[in-house]
């Protein structure tokens, strides 16, 4: 009898690079995919290092209000999560511990807070910038990074319920966030080039609810506003987006009340590399050694 | 037809105009109507007119003026009664 082969996740948690925690999506990293993560970022600083004006590091929650602004809940409520808590009194508190002993739904009374689990990196940028008040002449360009969180448990190691997106946020006029996304396309490439990853660029769309959503898809590819950069991982058929180039119109610019100087609302645009899809894709294409992996990957991440 | 779809537009576009000033054949989408909105007057002529949008209507163009609206639900209340 054939041996069943050995799933790319099952080589994972073998080698001990990544750690299962039993729940599908959810896995402690080991110190040597942090390693590669942390590589794979420096070697991304070193493009446009000087167009940057200004870098930040985001908890993995955004405020409540910001996240209703952004309106992902009418786009993709399937994939959101709110962080909720425990907001009783002592009578409460036994009711809870009660049906914990009991093996009942102890979370029904549980409140929401004042934290979602940030869905995308950019989100918690763009309330900060509307705070600044009007955006200067040459806009904002911000390096940021934050841990996303989307309901979507798999057993496909690159599709994780919590992971970093490293991002590249343009914020100003619609020449300078087109002109910015074609730049990072291109750039894109030439990492992936670099990384010796078999990759290509297709025009793609967000991941939209339900039967409305279908239309929001099709409309989003007419209109082009989102390219992926594919690289097969956990399937060759279908290949997984590690990096995406995305072009939001004026649509953040409204919502959240950035405004140009001549008035008119922010349009924006960002690069997003999923940081561990592509620290995956290098372990799939290059071995679970990374002693071993070819000189040209070495020299770019290690230097 | 034409005037069912405007008062549903009315209802559900959000356009920061008024629909008595869109002519049948101007471009919702420069009036101001987002991909959002039009789904929200998608499923609002649904039931209205008790049909389903196949698949190969479920696009910008469907959506991109009155005419045009009015001739997508044609086809399909044609098609579905057939």
């Amino acid at each position: 009898m054939m041996e069943k082969p050995i799933s790319f996740l099952d080589q994972l948690f073998e080698k001990r690079i990544l750690h299962d925690s039993g729940v599908d999506g959810l896995y402690a990293r080991s110190a040597q995919f942090e390693d590669v993560v942390s590589r794979f970022e420096t070697f991304a600083l070193t493009f446009g290092a000087d167009e940057i004006t200004e870098s930040m590091m985001f908890p993995p929650g955004m405020p409540m209000a910001d996240f209703e602004t952004s309106g992902y809940m009418k786009s993709f409520p399937h994939l959101a999560g709110t962080v909720h808590a425990f907001c009783g009194c002592d009578s409460d508190h036994m009711g809870l511990l009660q049906c914990l002993a009991e093996g009942e739904d102890w979370t029904k009374n549980q409140k929401a807070t004042q934290v979602a689990l940030t869905p995308a990196a950019c989100y918690p940028l763009y309330p900060i910038l509307a705070r600044r008040g009007v955006l200067p002449e040459d806009g904002a360009y911000v390096a940021l990074q934050s841990y996303c969180f989307r309901h979507e448990p798999s057993k496909d190691p690159a599709r994780m319920q919590m992971f970093r997106q490293r991002e590249y946020v343009r914020v100003g006029t619609a020449e300078q966030t087109m002109a910015f996304r074609n730049t990072w396309k291109e750039r894109g490439s030439v990492m992936m080039e670099r990384l010796c990853l078999p990759h290509e660029v297709d025009v793609a769309n967000d991941p939209f609810f339900g039967r409305g959503g279908r239309m929001m898809g099709v409309s989003q590819r007419e209109q082009a506003l989102k390219f992926e950069m594919l690289v097969p991982i956990n399937s060759t058929e279908k290949p997984t987006a590690c990096m995406s180039f995305n072009y939001h119109t004026d649509n953040f610019g409204k919502a959240w009340d950035i405004r140009l100087p001549d008035g008119n609302p922010a349009h924006t645009a960002c690069v997003g590399f999923g940081l561990e899809r592509i620290t995956l894709a290098l372990f799939r294409h290059h071995g679970l050694d990374v002693d071993a992996w070819p000189d040209e990957v070495r020299s770019a991440l290690w230097g | 037809m034409h005037d069912v779809v405007r008062q549903l537009l009315a209802k559900h576009g959000s356009l920061p105009v008024s629909v008595d000033e869109i002519a049948n054949n101007a471009d919702l989408y420069d009036a101001g109507l987002s991909s959002f909105a039009s789904v929200q007057l998608m499923l609002a002529l649904e039931e209205h007119f008790d049909v389903e949008f196949p698949e190969h209507l479920l696009n910008r163009k469907s959506f991109s003026s009155i005419d045009a609206i009015a001739a997508a639900v044609s086809e399909i209340a044609d098609d579905q009664a057939a």
